[in-house]
């Protein structure tokens, strides 16, 4: 069952990307909460994120703001892939 | 007759080098005061001080350039207006904590509560030398548990519920001391590994980890003349009668072994990490 819900959540399509590599906390949150805001409710956003503080804050933020963090795994390139879906306004 | 500085210093008249004047400390708890406190506090340094307060490094606030002879009316005045005197000397001091889970998102104990909760129950104590309570409401240790007589650190006893996790990921990823380990089917947590940060049930989005508020406790810590790290010596404690019965302990440790003057570390290297590890409900751990 669970390989099925991690499988689910790997493959789902996002309807936008994001890269915050560049950018340092607090501009990461930020960042996302933008690329959010200019989505509609439970459509999902794809962010690429830094490992270290990036990979332990911005998924616990976007909790508190009431996004629905989908998945998150490891790129490649060592990099992080966060799947996130838009909450209501 | 005779200026009884002591007298005035344990009841938080602090002598200054200005002669017959004084620096009142007063009593704050975990660092907490109201409005209607701050307005008395205000008025007292205006009418009775030189019209600014001293910040303390323990959250403390003093009102300088007090006069001998106000020192009656100051009381007063403070009493009056919700605040009351601090202490100084051989006994309980200003209870500390961070904002804690009321506040704080990183925040797992209600580290006010708490606060007051300790500070009725051991605040102005006498004991052989001076002894500070710190209250940090989690693993971020902004409160600096480690450097107080007795230092509390709030964290999350957690536990993981299979059918609500969709194994997104993110637990593994933010678990600081890489206890968790995500398999095919289930994610298993090393209980050795754990150190009750809380950031699994802080960070999951679907409720699949929940954890239960519980208490770390160090003993032992010095940040003054000499510098000394308070040691954890047992499991997290998860109710507040049992952190009561540990710090009752701990102080009945100091009255019983600790010399005039001598501070509650040096008793405890004197008389044994074991035996007040046993004293506290510790085992032998150390």
């Amino acid at each position: 069952m669970s390989q099925t819900k991690a499988a689910a959540a790997a493959s789902l399509q996002p309807d936008a990307e994001l890269d915050i590599t560049d950018v340092v906390c607090p501009m990461t949150f930020v960042k996302v909460k933008a690329a959010l805001d200019d989505l509609d409710e439970g459509q999902i956003l794809a962010v690429r994120l830094n490992d270290g503080e990036p990979v332990q804050n911005v998924p616990r933020s976007l909790k508190d703001e009431g996004h629905k963090v989908l998945k998150l795994s490891e790129a490649a390139d060592g990099t992080y892939r966060l799947l996130v879906r838009r909450a209501p306004d | 007759m005779a200026i009884d500085y002591k007298a005035l210093k344990n009841g938080g008249f602090m002598r200054q080098k200005q002669k017959d004047h004084f620096s009142l400390r007063l009593k704050v708890v975990g660092g907490h005061l109201t409005v209607e406190q701050l307005k008395t506090v205000t008025a007292a340094a205006e009418i009775f001080g030189a019209g600014h307060v001293h910040l303390t490094s323990r959250q403390g606030v003093e009102i300088p350039f007090v006069k001998l002879q106000d020192v009656e009316a100051v009381k007063a005045f403070l009493v009056e207006g919700g605040v009351d005197a601090g202490v100084c000397g051989p006994r309980v001091r200003t209870v500390t904590a961070c904002q804690g889970s009321e506040v704080c998102p990183s925040g797992c104990i209600d580290t006010l509560e708490l606060a007051q909760d300790v500070s009725k129950r051991y605040f102005g104590r006498t004991l052989p030398h001076k002894f500070k309570f710190g209250i940090t409401g989690c693993r971020n240790n902004c409160l600096k548990a480690e450097e107080n007589d007795v230092g509390v650190k709030g964290g999350l006893v957690v536990a993981w519920t299979e059918d609500l996790c969709t194994f997104c990921g993110v637990c593994v990823k933010v678990c600081q001391p890489g206890a968790l380990t995500s398999l095919e089917d289930k994610i298993i947590l090393d209980r050795a590994k754990c150190n009750h940060c809380g950031r699994c049930v802080k960070s999951c989005p679907t409720e699949a980890w929940q954890g239960r508020p519980g208490y770390l406790l160090s003993f032992g810590g010095l940040f003054g003349n000499r510098i000394a790290q308070g040691r954890e010596l047992g499991p997290i404690v998860e109710d507040k009668a049992a952190l009561f019965q540990a710090a009752d302990a701990a102080l009945d440790f100091f009255q019983a072994h600790g010399r005039a003057g001598e501070r509650f570390r040096s008793a405890v290297e004197r008389a044994g990490w074991e035996a007040l590890g046993q004293a506290v409900g510790f085992g032998g751990q150390s």
